[in-house]
């Protein structure tokens, strides 16, 4: 049943959108539609004392400007203005709700014109006077407030104490600024007014469902007043998890005039979103003299809004990785004059798990062991954290086939070491890990007569190939090829899914195509069966298989009735089923995904300029559903690890409290020549406890340890550690 | 964006005489940097002239031996025109160094000496700036510095002129022609850009009412031994925080003559004949280099972010002259730094 699943399939959805066919939010056409732009505050925190619209509504073709004074009715309790992946703790941001301006760049008016320039303009019509308050947006100056916040992994042992006796003892802060994702599609919503009060909202989003529950919760409206549709994402890496300004907007707007409404945020105000919040990690490591661990303390303070408590799993990753019979972790928040920050992709991993790795290299260079051998020597077979075995845990297997992809064997440990010409040559390696999580979806497959299946799911796909998957998991399933399968994912109409994000839409999609997918087979088993003359009169569901457009006997003895035959027989054309797939709750092991990095570096003595020119990445991650998207996502995840390790930062003056490279000019991410070769290897792990198809997903692990492996790459070369990020060459100049 | 008024003007002098009716008018060619700070706010012109459709395209050779290059000369076009390519590699080097090639498709000669700074307070309109808003201050001076100017710069304004092609526009020497209501002039390039001083919204000497109708470059082109080197953040599509451009004449290993300036360093291309006179007659060593390139940074000053471009622009005219000597000239296509 494997024709599909495993294989290099090209991307279903590949053709329509190198050819303009798939539609984007802010694509979608609509009579009569008005456009808003966003006016935003340019104080960090205060109020709005005066708003004064009256030159903005005399420009011709403006229709109105709404304001926190001026607007439909929006909810007033703060549970409502929570969708499912909102911060436990805080008050979430609701755009044009009241005159409190709490960080620089709140939306706080929308411009509605009827064309998008006349709005632009009108904009700059909009009068604001504010009165400002003392802020405060810089978490080195503000880091003696940061308060903890609580994590699940415990302190064992005594790390303290462990650390003081340490022969070898390794103490350091690595410092990862703000970071903003940055996808190539801009954030948009197009809110079409249907007639009767109710909308259809294309939107940018990464859960349609959870945009939909929003915005009926938010303007009071019943499930059926709004369906939210978002076909296709230009990436989103994260952003696009929680409902965004523009969707709030647009939905206002639309409601209050009664006309269909675009909100496209710019670039410069898609600043105004989430981020990867800048952390400050400190780690501590105590070791013996034969290179086990004895203590692990990690914590990282990082920023987050005044209204929500936003924190991740920065700490807790050495309990997966490394053997310690003492560790501690905190994670600490400081409030700043921000907007909260959000997932970015590996969240906590990609920040956490690089100053672990850093660390990791440090005290193998205090060991003067290769830090490989390190990394073996305090290998963990169990998450310590609960003292669980894992359902597979082929970390050993990556560290080694990276490692001969890599060459490292050649490596030369003293550091300025190797050369090439007139550059310095670093080799570092890193690990990763990530989680393997798996949530509830539901699926609904129609079966056709003519030999075709719909496979649908509120799913959204951004950009990872959930509708390739969706489509061969389906093919092998119902025993079609795949050119007869077709997807539909990303309506809120459509069965039950959660965001896409934290890798676990592979693995949760995939069950549920299977188990819709069972049912349909149960189905045409039964009515199989039932045909005089059957040949699988006397078998069970459980002992028919669907392949070739046949139902056939799972034993190999050839006996099989066409799937048209049957249909054609029961006088059905379709048969339809929908499944929740719930996985069965499992304590007894840990899920993770985990990888090995192999880095080379060459750095120009003279100038310190910095080109990555090798990367191996073997990543472990159960079996791999399609090698083609599925290496293409760990080379994303590895590029934007370049990125992180040496370009990315954005950049605050905290005198203004303002983001002042909020561009893609200015803020700089790897180009075509930043990136030389990327080799992944997927490692075989077989893994038949974490769920049927042994698959655990791929969307975060490709960066984690990738910014590490080159700062250790890095420190190699040339004999400098440099702990802020990014490694920028005035760093290594100094 | 501000409403403006379009005009698309027949020739120079209708040109010229739309420009003086108006103010507050903008000529725009390529408009790959004007209609970006237009986006911003930035730049309000009250009328944009098209000058993009006058004859201003022509790539000639001079009766002395140099080239006249029309304004209106796409970037690309003139990266790759052969007679660049042949005799002022150097010029076509560093314009590749620039932007990306669909910028440098639509980025006219004219333009590419038009270009403001990418100061980030230049271009937020909430933050004070004496060049967008005379008077305001400097937000740079205490501010986000880490890419701004070391030399020639005041209490006013501490912007960088973000162009390549000036840069080895000023080493090799050439003219502009401006076209004036009362008929022509002609300046040399490196007086075309102005320091800040107090007036830092001044960015160029162009007076009102001028256009810049072509460029000239002289018969010498140094085409054996230059190099241009960019030094930035990334590998490709970033501005420079320093870029040289180097060229010299070799007898034996005896410099001859000799040209450097820098980019990214000052409000304009920035050039020392004294440092070039110092290489004069010495061999092509990086101790002479060294010391040229002391020279030319000479009262090179720094702020709390960008000291480090000092001892970076000396490191980077040391590599650009020993490319240059070794005639092993810096590669904008291959994906490293030589």
């Amino acid at each position: 049943m494997n024709a599909y699943v495993g294989t290099p399939t090209s991307r279903v959805d590949g053709r329509a959108k190198v050819t303009g066919a798939a539609k984007y939010a802010g694509e979608f056409a609509a009579d009569g539609l008005l456009h808003g732009f966003v006016v935003e505050a340019s104080i960090a925190r205060g109020r709005v004392a005066r708003l004064d619209t009256s030159e903005a509504l005399k420009v011709k073709g403006v229709v109105d400007v709404l304001t926190h004074e001026h607007r439909p009715p929006l909810a007033d309790k703060d549970e409502a203005w929570k969708d499912e992946v909102a911060p436990e703790k805080g008050s979430p941001f609701r755009p044009l709700y009241d005159e409190r301006v709490k960080f620089n760049g709140q939306p706080i008016a929308l411009v509605v014109a009827e064309d998008w320039e006349i709005a632009k303009f009108a904009a700059t019509r909009v009068r604001v006077e504010y009165e400002q308050e003392a802020f405060s947006t810089d978490l080195e100056s503000e880091r003696g407030k940061a308060e903890k916040v609580d994590q699940p992994h415990k302190p064992r042992g005594d790390a303290a104490a462990a650390l003081t006796r340490a022969a070898v003892r390794h103490e350091a802060d690595y410092v990862i600024p703000t970071e903003h994702h940055n996808p190539m599609e801009l954030f948009a919503t197009t809110a079409v007014w249907n007639g009767s009060g109710g909308l259809t909202v294309y939107d940018k989003t990464q859960g349609v469902q959870n945009v939909q529950k929003f915005l009926c919760s938010v303007f009071g409206k019943e499930p059926d007043d709004i369906r939210v549709i978002s076909p296709y994402v230009g990436g989103a890496f994260g952003s696009g998890l929680r409902p965004q300004h523009q969707v709030v907007l647009a939905t206002l707007a639309a409601l209050a005039l009664k006309r269909s409404v675009r909100v496209v945020l710019t670039r410069q105000q898609m600043y105004g979103l989430g981020y990867r919040p800048m952390t400050i990690e400190r780690v501590a490591l105590g070791a013996k003299p034969d290179g086990t661990l004895d203590a692990i303390t990690h914590e990282a303070i990082a920023v987050t809004s005044r209204y929500e408590d936003f924190s991740r799993n920065d700490t807790g990753w050495a309990e997966q990785l490394y053997k310690s019979p003492n560790s501690n972790f905190s994670h600490k928040l400081v409030d700043l004059d921000v907007s909260t920050p959000s997932d970015m992709r590996a969240p906590g991993a990609a920040t956490g798990v690089c100053a672990l790795e850093c660390a990791m290299d440090e005290l193998a260079v205090a060991l003067k062991l290769d830090p490989v051998e390190l990394r073996l020597r305090c290998y963990s077979d169990r998450d310590q954290s609960q003292s669980l075995p894992y359902t597979s845990k082929q970390l050993r297997e990556c560290y080694a086939r990276g490692a001969e992809a890599f060459g490292w064997s050649r490596r030369n440990p003293a550091p300025r070491s190797m050369r090439d010409g007139k550059e310095l040559v670093g080799w570092g390696m890193a690990t990763g890990v990530w989680e393997a999580l798996q949530m509830p979806v539901a699926v609904r497959i129609v079966l056709t007569a003519n030999g075709h299946a719909e496979v649908s799911c509120a799913a959204s796909d951004i950009g990872t190939g959930t509708y390739t998957i969706v489509a061969q998991v389906a093919a092998d399933a119902l025993g079609l090829p795949i050119e007869n399968i077709s997807v539909r994912l990303a309506d809120s109409t459509l069965p039950q899914a959660p965001v896409e994000g934290g890798s676990w839409m592979a693995a949760s999609s995939a069950h549920a195509v299977l188990g819709a997918a069972e049912e349909i087979r149960w189905e045409l088993a039964r009515l199989a069966k039932a045909m005089p003359g059957s040949p699988l009169a006397d078998l069970d569901a459980a002992d028919v298989t669907l392949t070739d457009g046949m139902i056939a006997s799972s034993d190999g003895r050839g006996a099989a009735v066409s799937i048209a035959d049957v249909m054609r027989h029961s006088k059905l054309e379709r048969i339809e089923k929908e499944k929740l797939n719930q996985f069965a709750e499992d304590k007894s092991h840990a899920r993770n995904t985990h990888s090995a990095v192999f880095a080379e570096v060459k750095i120009d003595e003279e100038l310190g300029i910095i080109r990555v020119t090798r990367i191996v990445n073997a990543v472990a991650a159960g079996r791999i559903l399609n090698t083609k998207t599925g290496r293409s996502q760990i080379m994303g995840g590895v590029v934007w690890g370049i990125g992180m390790a040496l370009h990315e930062e954005t950049v605050m003056d905290h005198r203004f409290g303002r983001i002042m490279n909020a561009n893609i000019a200015e803020y700089h991410i790897p180009v075509n020549a930043d990136v030389h070769d990327i080799d992944v290897i997927f490692v075989d792990e077989p893994d038949e406890r974490i769920n049927r198809l042994g698959i655990k997903g791929l969307g975060e692990i490709g960066i984690v340890g990738v910014p590490a492996a080159i700062a250790n790459a890095v420190y190699h070369a040339t004999g400098k550690r440099i702990r802020r990020f990014p490694i920028t060459l005035d760093k290594l100049l100094e | 964006m501000n409403n403006f008024q379009y005009s698309r003007a027949s020739d120079v002098a209708d040109a010229i005489r739309l420009l003086a009716a108006d103010p507050g008018a903008k000529l725009i060619a390529g408009g790959t940097n004007l209609i970006d700070l237009m986006k911003e706010n930035v730049e309000r012109p009250s009328r944009l002239i098209d000058i993009s459709r006058l004859p201003l395209r022509d790539v000639e050779e001079t009766a002395d031996g140099g080239l006249r290059i029309g304004a209106l000369v796409p970037n690309s076009d003139l990266a790759y025109h052969p007679l660049i390519e042949q005799r002022y590699p150097l010029l076509a080097s560093a314009i590749l160094a620039g932007a990306s090639a669909q910028l440098r498709n639509m980025a006219s000669v004219g333009g590419n000496l038009m270009q403001r700074t990418r100061c980030p307070y230049f271009y937020d309109t909430t933050t004070p700036c004496n060049k967008r808003s005379p008077g305001t201050g400097c937000s740079a001076l205490d501010g986000l510095n880490r890419n701004h100017a070391i030399l020639g710069t005041s209490n006013s304004c501490i912007a960088t002129n973000p162009s390549d092609m000036s840069v080895a526009l000023a080493a090799l020497g050439a003219l502009v022609h401006i076209a004036r209501p009362s008929g022509q002039r002609t300046i040399a390039l490196t007086d075309f850009h102005r320091l800040p001083e107090d007036k830092p919204h001044l960015d160029t000497n162009l007076g009102s009412g001028e256009i810049i109708i072509a460029i000239e470059l002289p018969p010498h082109g140094f085409a054996r031994n230059y190099s241009y080197l960019k030094i930035r953040d990334r590998l490709s599509y970033a501005f420079a925080l320093v870029s040289v451009a180097a060229a010299v004449d070799l007898e034996g290993n005896a410099i001859s003559e000799a040209r450097l300036a820098l980019g990214g360093v000052a409000h304009k291309p920035w050039r020392s004949l004294e440092a070039e006179a110092a290489l004069r007659g010495q061999a092509a060593t990086p101790d002479h280099f060294g010391r040229a390139a002391d020279l030319l940074l000479q009262g090179a000053t720094a702020r709390s972010h960008n000291g480090f471009k000092i001892d970076l622009a000396r490191r980077a005219v040391v590599r650009a002259l020993m490319q240059a000597a070794s005639a092993t000239p810096q590669s904008q296509a291959h994906k490293k730094i030589a």
